[in-house]
């Protein structure tokens, strides 16, 4: 108990740098990730290719190495950017090949006459796939894109490797102080609960709120 | 026979893989003329209904509507498609919008109409096939001859040229099916360009101005509803009606 007490506010700032970071990240892949699913179903060819590359390429990187590219490799092109910054850049296009598959399995659950009424309604791609077929699929993939955000506040953790603030980095300071290292890790623990239990909760009431009966 | 061609397609083909589904189709459908097409299952009249406003793409020929060559995917296609009405034999009505809103909702993106405008509108077809009063329920509310109705009214809300019903009854219970035919007959009566695929041999006696009898991917017969009931010429089409007509 003495850890959290005597260390609250180094806790506190990890605990906040993780929050951030999650939030960024999170924001940027649903973006990013509806993007590129919006690309996997489009009439274009050129844009099909676009979203399957992006999800090929990011989805089966691992997420260190990506981290690698993305502070090493950049700086080197002349892209000079806050750590924190970058590290919500590798995190949320991570995560955004994720999203997009979510996003496109959801967009399948949807029968294609949907779609084709629109269309022969004269309605656009964009105007179709936002009024009448990604609505129908927010419904199913609630559950999913919860899971998947919630894999990213713990990837998040990769961050504090390369010098970013955040809750698992707090440990090394902590274990230098001479702190008992079961404690400071049951601390570090309660801490991603209390953010991987509230996005779960947030989550729940956005399956109740939304599911609407077909 | 057609005086004023509003739909006209120019050996047309298309292929599914190896299958020759569509084979040198040449049709031509003239200003308020209904045509009812029949066939066997399998025979393409669905397809043929689909690649009307391009649901189904083709390998060759011409398709033109209103003298204007079917434009590729974009923007001119959805244009095109907004003349083109199309009603589903599975309904297709936007599953998490009320009826009213099924109705208004191309009208108010495509039509680009005012919020007030386009739900008067609706609400005048709603009412014309007879399902004012269920403006503010869901689709899974209502029954299969109910669904089929609204999706009639949110095809006219557009002011299309023409209609295209791929089997609209096909779906339905015996007892709902009269309750759609009703609407389309009042259609056909006030002067619509229907292009209707259906298995209702009433419907096309009475409504149709030519029948248009498909079998493997080709026309085989296009006359008269009267000449072709009564007198078919080809061996595949007296096959036919005999199994159908029998009982």
């Amino acid at each position: 108990m003495d850890v959290l007490t005597e260390n609250f506010s180094l806790y506190g700032k990890g605990f906040l740098g993780t929050v951030e970071l999650t939030v960024y990240s999170s924001i940027l892949a649903l973006v990013l990730g509806f993007l590129m699913a919006s690309c996997r179903v489009a009439p274009v060819g050129s844009l099909r290719v676009l979203g399957t590359v992006w999800v090929t390429v990011l989805r089966n990187t691992p997420l260190t190495l990506l981290f690698f590219a993305v502070l090493l490799g950049l700086p080197r092109f002349g892209l000079v950017l806050p750590f924190k910054v970058f590290a919500v850049l590798a995190l949320g296009c991570y995560t955004s090949a994720f999203i997009c598959e979510v996003l496109r399995s959801g967009i399948n659950t949807v029968p294609t006459g949907q779609g084709e009424a629109a269309r022969s309604l004269g309605m656009t791609f964009g105007q179709t796939l936002n009024t009448v077929v990604l609505p129908q699929a927010f419904r199913s993939v609630i559950p999913p894109v919860g899971s998947t955000l919630i894999a990213l506040a713990k990837n998040s953790a990769i961050a504090g490797a390369f010098s970013v603030t955040e809750l698992l980095g707090t440990y090394k300071t902590l274990n230098e102080l001479g702190y008992s290292i079961i404690w400071t890790f049951v601390w570090i623990a309660v801490g991603y609960l209390i953010i991987t239990l509230s996005i779960s909760a947030l989550f729940n009431v956005m399956e109740k709120r939304w599911g609407v009966a077909r | 026979m057609a005086v004023d061609p509003l739909i006209e397609l120019r050996d047309v083909n298309k292929f599914y893989g190896q299958l020759h589904v569509l084979r040198d189709i040449n049709l031509t459908v003239g200003r308020g003329e209904v045509v009812v097409i029949i066939g066997p299952s399998g025979s393409g009249k669905s397809t043929l209904c689909r690649t009307i406003n391009r649901l189904e793409t083709i390998e060759s020929g011409r398709i033109s509507i209103d003298g204007r060559p079917l434009p590729e995917e974009g923007k001119g296609l959805a244009q095109l498609r907004a003349e083109v009405g199309m009603v589903f034999q599975s309904f297709n009505l936007f599953a998490h919008r009320t009826v009213l809103a099924n109705v208004s909702l191309a009208q108010l993106k495509v039509r680009k109409r005012k919020k007030d405008e386009a739900d008067r509108r609706s609400r005048e077809l709603l009412e014309r096939v007879g399902l004012a009063s269920q403006a503010d329920k869901l689709p899974a509310q209502l029954s299969g001859g109910q669904q089929q109705r609204v999706a009639i009214a949110r095809a006219l809300a557009m002011d299309p040229k023409a209609l295209l019903f791929d089997e609209p009854t096909s779906a339905l219970d015996p007892e709902m099916i009269n309750e759609v035919l009703e609407v389309m007959q009042q259609l056909a009566r006030d002067g619509m360009t229907m292009v209707v695929v259906t298995h209702e041999m009433g419907f096309a006696r009475s409504a149709a101005n030519r029948v248009v009898f498909m079998a493997d991917g080709r026309i085989v017969e296009d006359r008269t509803p009267d000449a072709f009931f009564t007198a078919p010429e080809s061996d595949r089409a007296k096959d036919f009606l005999s199994k159908i007509l029998k009982h």
